[in-house]
């Protein structure tokens, strides 16, 4: 099986942002990491790879240091990688972004391709619906497992409140992935090593341009929410905070 | 101008948080003067057509199809595709669910729009209406507007807005029923029966006070101080998503969107960083406790008591303060 796996760079999980001078988006110099549902398709691919041969193949689209996102991916065993490198892919919608993949892919045959379901920073969950649909392809969401079958593949989605369904389904296929479906790897040295060789193909803005269209979304405004909830804080050392809750818990919310 | 509303249906029954949808819509419809229908997508529904024609709407339509007995993206984008592009309404309206999050995107894009997915609420400048969403999970809210001719799609989250505050009509809106010509051939995904998992162990539903673990509690061993503390105050233990996804807890401890729904006495929350979809689970409980080093971790939105802190080094005298409290 030949999979693309799409992947995006976002900011670490616990840095600390900060609104840029537009008050439309967030200052960039932080710290960044791959989206963690992406990792896991990223793992899933691989899988799948080891069990029925092919190739894995990893995308993004972002400025110059999405790079490590490909890196990574290929230190953990992805075969190449195509990097839609530009800043400006930051300010794209769900749909241009999947214009810009379906553009960047079109001389290749894939099987599947896989995303994460969402992403950590704008967390639209659209784009790999958007692909399928841009590329005529049936799509699944949610995915927890996959399974080769008669014509095609068996998934298994994740439904609300513990739930789950399987779903035949035909190839080629877009899924996205949900995190926990697997255990994620962690890269070797001589993966790291072996990843320098890998073929890494650059595509640029210009390339993927004729495919795009407007955005038809647009941040005005990027804020801190305003609280709604009157927190009641408990602060001092850990000893005070301690002995204050517990008070709390016994004469307020009388559990004790 | 008109907005429509796509109520839910899950085998054959309304998911009620299509209501907090209807909520919100009526709200804009007041707002701008729209017109507001409602559409149900589904094979025999008309129960539930019935059940939305109770409120306050001008019409609803009930979208047949035997090929929409088990939902499918293709069969639902094949019977709206062409009802959209007849009715034109200005915007369309839809929870934030896992099946219109498989769905919306495909049909957004199949009428050439947009979607913007998963908004808490609205705000109306002017002419214009901006939807109002979370980024960066929680940390930002965004104002978004539409740069593009109608049909809007728009996705609410679960809690957006209340179901229960939903406005009743004065007399029964029209239904009409329209037959969706879907060929069995245009279905490419065969669902199979919903399921669940393994019976549940525990039934934490139950359960008076919850010891809730995210993943600040950072390995598994560490799971031993939130236990301590469970069981210094006689609750049970739970945990955040990727706990249960690393396996240091099993599933039916999971508390969230994709878990379980718990609504105890007290909610002790240990290094979670109340994520909407862990938010969903809990936020119906008496009293919420939330223990983060991050001041601005979005928990802090919901909980009652807060303590900014280091929870390895609050757990261990909280603990003893309590023993000592219970004599
Ligand atoms: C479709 C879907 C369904 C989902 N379903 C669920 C669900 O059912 N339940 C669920 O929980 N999630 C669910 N999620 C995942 C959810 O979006 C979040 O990713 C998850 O809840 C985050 O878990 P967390 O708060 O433990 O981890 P993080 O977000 O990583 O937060 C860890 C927190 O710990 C704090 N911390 C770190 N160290 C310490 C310390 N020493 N002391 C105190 N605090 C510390 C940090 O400040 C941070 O706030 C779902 C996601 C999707 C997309």
């Amino acid at each position: 099986m030949k999979i693309l796996v799409c992947m995006k760079q976002v900011p670490q999980k616990d840095a600390p942002l900060k609104l840029n001078e537009s008050g439309a988006w967030i200052r960039e110099d932080v710290s960044y990491e791959v989206n963690e549902p992406d990792a896991y398709a990223l793992e899933e691919a691989l899988r799948q790879k080891e069990k029925h041969g092919g190739e894995v193949v990893v995308i993004t689209a972002g400025p110059a240091r999405a790079l490590q996102v490909l890196r990574e991916a290929l230190a953990k065993g992805a075969d190449r990688a195509i990097h839609l490198e530009d800043a400006a892919f930051v300010t794209f919608d769900a749909a241009n972004i999947a214009r810009a993949f379906a553009a960047a892919i079109k001389e290749e045959k894939f099987d599947l391709i896989f995303t994460g379901l969402q992403s950590d920073d704008f967390g639209f969950a659209q784009t790999g619906v958007i692909l399928a649909e841009l590329l005529g392809w049936p799509h699944a969401t949610i995915i927890m497992q996959i399974e080769k079958a008669e014509g095609g593949i068996k998934v298994k989605r994740e439904l609300e409140a513990g739930y789950f369904q399987h779903v035949d389904m035909p190839l080629p296929a877009v899924l996205t992935i949900q995190s926990g479906i697997n255990k994620l790897r962690y890269a070797t040295l001589i993966g790291i090593k072996q990843a320098k060789n890998k073929p890494l193909r650059k595509v640029a803005l210009a390339e993927v341009q004729p495919s795009l269209a407007a955005n038809q979304l647009n941040i005005e405004r990027l804020y801190v929410p305003q609280k709604t909830k009157k927190t009641e804080m408990i602060e001092g050392p850990p000893a005070d905070v301690a002995r204050k809750l517990a008070e709390k818990l016994k004469n307020e919310v009388r559990v004790l | 101008m008109k907005i429509l509303v796509i109520v839910e249906q899950r085998e054959g029954k309304l998911n009620r948080v299509s209501f907090e949808t209807l909520t919100g819509a009526q709200a804009i419809a007041r707002e701008t003067g729209w017109a507001l229908e409602a559409a149900v997508v589904g094979s025999g529904v008309g129960e539930i057509a019935r059940e939305v024609a109770g409120k306050k709407v001008a019409k609803v339509y009930d979208i047949e199809s035997p090929q929409l007995a088990a939902y499918t993206p293709d069969a639902f984008v094949a019977a709206l595709k062409p009802f959209l592009a007849e009715k034109k309404p200005t915007l369309v309206l839809m929870p934030h669910t896992y099946q219109v999050r498989d769905f919306a995107p495909k049909l957004a894009t199949a009428l050439g729009r947009a979607l913007v997915s998963d908004c808490t609420g609205y705000k109306k400048k002017g002419d214009k209406l901006l939807f109002v969403r979370q980024m960066f999970q929680g940390k930002f809210a965004a104002d978004v507007a539409f740069d593009s001719e109608p049909p809007y799609f728009a996705t609410f989250q679960t809690g957006a807005f209340r179901g229960d505050q939903v406005e009743a009509g004065a007399s029964p809106a029209a239904i009409e029923t329209v037959q969706a010509d879907i060929p069995a051939s245009a279905l490419r995904n065969k669902p199979g029966e919903v399921f669940k998992e393994a019976k549940q162990a525990v039934d934490l539903t139950q359960a008076q006070i919850i010891v809730a673990v995210g993943r600040g509690i950072k390995e598994e061993k560490n799971l031993a101080l939130a236990r301590q503390l469970a069981e210094a105050l006689g609750g049970e233990i739970a945990a955040s998503r990727p706990i249960c996804d690393a396996g240091w807890l099993p599933m039916d401890r999971q508390i969230g969107s994709s878990g379980q729904t718990v609504a105890p006495k007290l909610y002790v929350a240990l290094g979670i960083s109340g994520a909407i979809q862990h938010i969903v689970g809990m936020k119906g409980s008496r009293t919420i406790v939330a223990v983060n080093k991050d001041s601005e971790a979005p928990i802090f939105e919901v909980a009652d008591i807060g303590i900014v802190g280091n929870l390895f080094e609050v757990i261990p005298p909280l603990v003893e303060e309590i023993k000592k409290a219970k004599g």
